[in-house]
């Protein structure tokens, strides 16, 4: 009867009181959040602090850090220095990666075909239709396209990556950003919605015919094509982590307020033009200073040790001077390093 | 000698009890209508800005449009009536052959087996539905209904327009059709109950008279028992519009009103599902809770009609 | 007599038309029987290859990485069985008043419909309430949030089974416990409940089979964790969430994981379902 109820009342405390580790979580973009976990896999074995990583949306962690349901949001969409100041929040740059878009053809590999920002604005606009277009064939001379008609994947859910896709569609393309806009969930005028980047990836690897946009991890990992991007010096760069590098370097980061930066039509001849970093929020007053804590030491160790993991997984590490600045920055969180 | 007064006895520890017993139950049964009360004032409050904000309008506009903060509910509605539509459809008449099946012709040896597979059937949570109707329907549905159709249907015609859909099955058919699955053992039990109550005599007069076995189905038990079977029929509905996860894998989710049986749609639990979580502005998530409302209040009248025509319960 | 060939020919048609009926109906017994079959046997070429004692041993792992899913069914269970205890203890007590106290009046009449509305209220809007109402004020995603929200799923289940079972009690039982002098609430406590309990098993049991495979009152309100966790204060793994976070991504390890998963629920729901009925059944034979 004593040890019965002794295992009540063991049960019971440790389903109420937290345990002597810090376990944090945040919420937000799926673009890295396979980098994220592996981070967090990692980490588990050099801490006693348990991070968990739940990915829904580059919308939803930007909602849910506003509501403090959790200790960090991610996005892929960076906050405006405005916003920023009225939710409270400090941001900064996590790591970077690039949004590729990724198509279903049979006969046609990674890489073989080619697409500007203007095209991509037709198809995703529904002005052009189907494969074997004459402006399609224009830009890749000796392709064979199939007469099928294209089918559109874009995203059911609110989107960092979207909100990449969309700007980069509205810069280079005067009817997209007249019709549509950029933002991280858009009045689609084509296509089918998946959910999250693995949705699409998955929507894309199932049709025949199709034609998306992910997370370059996801066009990897999902095992479908990927297509060259003109970027702005009228080259055709592979998606691979040197050319989000490269257009991750040239990038004004100390200058801009709240580290506003798109990577988006970097010049430089190996750029990727859809390149991105992916943010990091967090309240710069602490409701539980110790999750906070917990917060930063784990970033400070994945900026420290967690490069090797970012490569392995494609993701491209930020580039030295830029984790300082960033560590730097971090001062500015109450009971931050 | 003094006369003892009488003692007037208070309420007995027995009575207390009683009292205290009683009181308990009481406020049990309500805490689960503060429980309903809450639910539907939390969606009210939380819906309030979106229709205030879109007025009358809200669920007539298929707009749906977060850059520019224009949100129409007529994409989702029209989604969920149809799908369950579409899936009682499918269902009622395959409810009612599995009903009179068991009840008039199925060999009592295995009649139990059969029963007991259909409730199965209820069982299965959705989740496993939306699983299977994503893996194995979906492209089972694009391999040998959709293809096989864009090749032998001329695409401008009547018949093209209405098969017309992107060939990945997931789309508004082959959602109904998993509802229409998950629905049909709820409807088909009810409608074996209400079989078996038929009075003896009045089946034993119809063969009497030398109908047949379709015959006294058809002529004498169904419309005996029409009235309760439509009520089974609404609470069947009930459950195809609020299913959620079964449906969110498969239907395809854009916001558009489905132009064609194979178009892809949504419903509002399955736009609910996806978008609640990462809405970003107020606005987005009060209207995703006006959603709610109207899902709600749609499965709220089903509910009152299938009462009303059910009558008292089938203890 | 004369050979009428009318109604010869009409008693042709009757029997043609009934048998095309009763091949009506067997055919459309077949086409559950065969979803059932289908659905049982996708299941199970997909998910019992990847069964094993990993499964049970390691947590949901990051893509590409060796896991199993020991977080998300402890998660499960922990949140099931909490809130399964509250579903009883109130359903329990909810149908007794409606049964025992409700005779007559017309408020029994309300409250029993209210029950049904609440039964059958789509299991997303009461994530969502449970969200604003536990998840917002509290500035967490929880387990114990988690288990809220399936107690409001199963308590209409458990309320709606007890006021069935306990009608079934003849009042003779009843009368026998007030003849000799039993006050009321001793008469449902000590002779009707433990009559019932076959009965009332069999509501917890179908209420258990309904939650636990339930995934939308969790997606908002115990969110999700990959790390094996006990703590009602954070967020927690569970099976159908785990399930519907894998299915749909683009991962081939993922996508296995899910189906066993989907395996693992499908099997425990039919165990509960079937283990369920057997003992209602047993309990109207005795």
């Amino acid at each position: 009867m004593f040890r019965r109820t002794a295992l009540a009342f063991g049960l019971g405390l440790a389903m109420i009181s937290p345990a002597a580790a810090e376990s944090f979580t945040g919420a937000g973009a799926s673009f890295p959040a396979s980098l994220y976990q592996a981070w967090a896999r990692e980490y588990a074995q050099a801490s006693t602090d348990q991070l968990n990583y739940q990915s829904i949306g580059s919308g939803g962690g930007v909602r849910q850090i506003i509501a403090h349901t959790v200790d960090f949001g991610a996005t892929d969409k960076p906050l405006k220095p405005g916003e920023l100041t009225r939710a409270g929040l400090v941001q900064f740059p996590a790591a970077i990666g690039g949004v590729v878009p990724v198509f279903n053809l049979p006969g046609i590999g990674p890489g073989q075909l080619r697409l500007t920002g203007a095209l991509l604005g037709d198809i995703f606009l529904g002005t052009i239709k189907r494969w074997n277009d004459p402006r399609i064939a224009a830009a890749n001379p000796g392709l064979k396209l199939p007469p099928f008609p294209i089918t559109v994947v874009h995203r059911a859910d609110g989107s960092g990556t979207t909100f990449l896709f969309t700007t980069y569609l509205a810069q280079t393309s005067p009817d997209w950003a007249r019709r549509v806009g950029a933002s991280d969930a858009v009045k689609w005028p084509a296509g089918i919605g998946g959910k999250g980047n693995d949705g699409v990836a998955a929507f894309v690897r199932q049709t025949y015919g199709s034609l998306g946009y992910v997370e370059y991890i996801y066009a990897r990992k999902g095992k479908v094509s990927y297509a060259l991007v003109r970027n702005a010096a009228g080259q055709y760069p592979a998606p691979a982590p040197d050319s989000f590098a490269a257009a991750a370097t040239a990038a004004p980061w100390g200058r801009a307020a709240g580290n506003y930066v798109l990577l988006l039509n970097q010049p430089g001849a190996g750029a990727w033009p859809i390149s991105g970093a992916t943010f990091i929020l967090m309240h710069r007053d602490q409701e539980r200073p110790e999750k906070g804590r917990a917060v930063l030491r784990f970033f400070d160790w994945a900026f420290a040790r967690g490069d090797a993991t970012a490569a392995r997984l494609s993701y491209v590490p930020l580039p030295v001077s830029l984790k300082a600045m960033v560590r730097r920055q971090w001062r500015a969180i109450g009971g931050g390093q | 000698m003094t006369v003892e007064p009488i003692e007037v006895a208070g309420p007995s520890r027995a009575a207390r009890q009683d009292a205290f017993f009683q009181a308990i139950c009481f406020s049990a049964a309500m805490v689960l209508m503060a429980t309903l009360a809450g639910l539907i004032i939390a969606l009210v409050i939380g819906g309030w800005p979106a229709l205030a904000h879109f007025g009358p309008k809200f669920f007539i506009s298929a707009a749906w449009d977060p850059v520019a903060e224009d949100y129409g509910a007529a994409g989702p509605i029209v989604g969920t009536l149809v799908t369950a539509g579409l899936a009682m459809a499918m269902a009622l008449p395959l409810a009612v052959g599995i009903a009179v099946f068991l009840v008039e012709f199925c060999p009592s040896v295995l009649a139990k087996y059969v029963s007991m597979a259909v409730e199965l059937l209820a069982g299965i949570p959705s989740i496993v539905y939306g699983m299977w109707g994503l893996f194995v329907l979906a492209p089972w549905f694009a391999l040998h209904v959709q293809l096989p159709l864009f090749y032998v249907v001329d695409p401008d015609s009547f018949l093209g327009h209405l098969f017309e859909g992107i060939p990945n099955g997931a789309n508004i058919f082959t959602a109904a059709m998993i509802l229409a699955i998950m629905v049909l053992p709820y409807i088909a039990t009810v409608l074996r109950e209400l079989l078996l109550s038929v009075p003896p005599h009045v089946r034993e007069a119809a063969y009497g008279m030398g109908c047949t076995p379709y015959e006294v189905v058809s002529r004498i038990m169904l419309p005996y028992i029409r009235r309760s079977a439509i009520g089974a029929v609404m609470l069947g509905l009930g459950r195809a519009l609020g299913e959620t996860m079964a449906v969110t894998f498969i239907i395809g989710n854009s916001h558009d009103f489905p132009r064609s049986l194979f178009a892809s749609g949504s419903t509002i639990s399955s736009t609910i599902a996806n978008e609640f979580a990462e809405a970003s502005s107020d606005l987005h998530v009060s209207a995703l809770l006006a959603l709610g409302l109207v899902l709600f209040v749609i499965t709220f009248a089903a509910l009152v009609g299938a009462r009303l025509l059910i009558g008292q319960e089938k203890a | 007599m004369r050979f009428d060939r009318r109604l010869f020919d009409r008693h042709a048609r009757r029997k043609l038309v009934n048998y095309g009926f009763v091949g009506l109906t067997m055919a459309a017994t077949a086409v559950a029987v065969i979803a059932l079959l289908l659905i049982l046997w996708s299941l199970l070429a997909n998910g019992l290859g990847g069964v094993g004692l990993h499964i049970f041993t390691m947590d949901q792992p990051p893509p590409e990485m060796p896991g199993g899913l020991r977080n998300a069914i402890l998660g499960s269970l922990e949140m099931c069985v909490i809130g399964m205890v509250m579903a009883v203890v109130t359903g329990i007590l909810a149908g007794t008043w409606l049964a025992e106290y409700g005779e007559g009046k017309r408020l029994a009449e309300v409250v029993r419909f209210l029950n049904d509305v609440l039964l059958s209220a789509p299991s997303i809007l009461i994530g969502l309430f449970v969200y604003e109402l536990l998840v917002r004020p509290l500035h967490g995603f929880s387990a114990g949030a988690g288990a809220v929200a399936l107690a409001f799923v199963a308590t209409p289940v458990v309320t709606r089974t007890t006021e069935d079972i306990l009608r079934l009690q003849s009042n003779q039982l009843r009368e026998a416990g007030m003849a000799i002098g039993a006050g009321k609430s001793y008469v449902i406590r000590a002779i009707i409940w433990r009559a019932s309990r076959p009965g009332l098993v069999t509501g917890a049991l179908l209420g258990f089979a309904r939650i636990s495979g339930e995934t939308a009152p969790l997606l908002f309100t115990s969110l999700g964790n990959p790390n094996m966790s006990f703590a009602l204060t954070q967020p927690m793994g569970a099976l159908p969430t785990t399930i519907y976070q894998f299915a749909l991504s683009a991962f081939d390890d993922w996508r296995a994981l899910a189906w066993v998963g989907a395996l693992l629920i499908a099997m425990t729901v039919l165990a509960a379902n079937i283990i369920g009925r057997a003992l209602a059944r047993g309990s109207h034979h005795s």
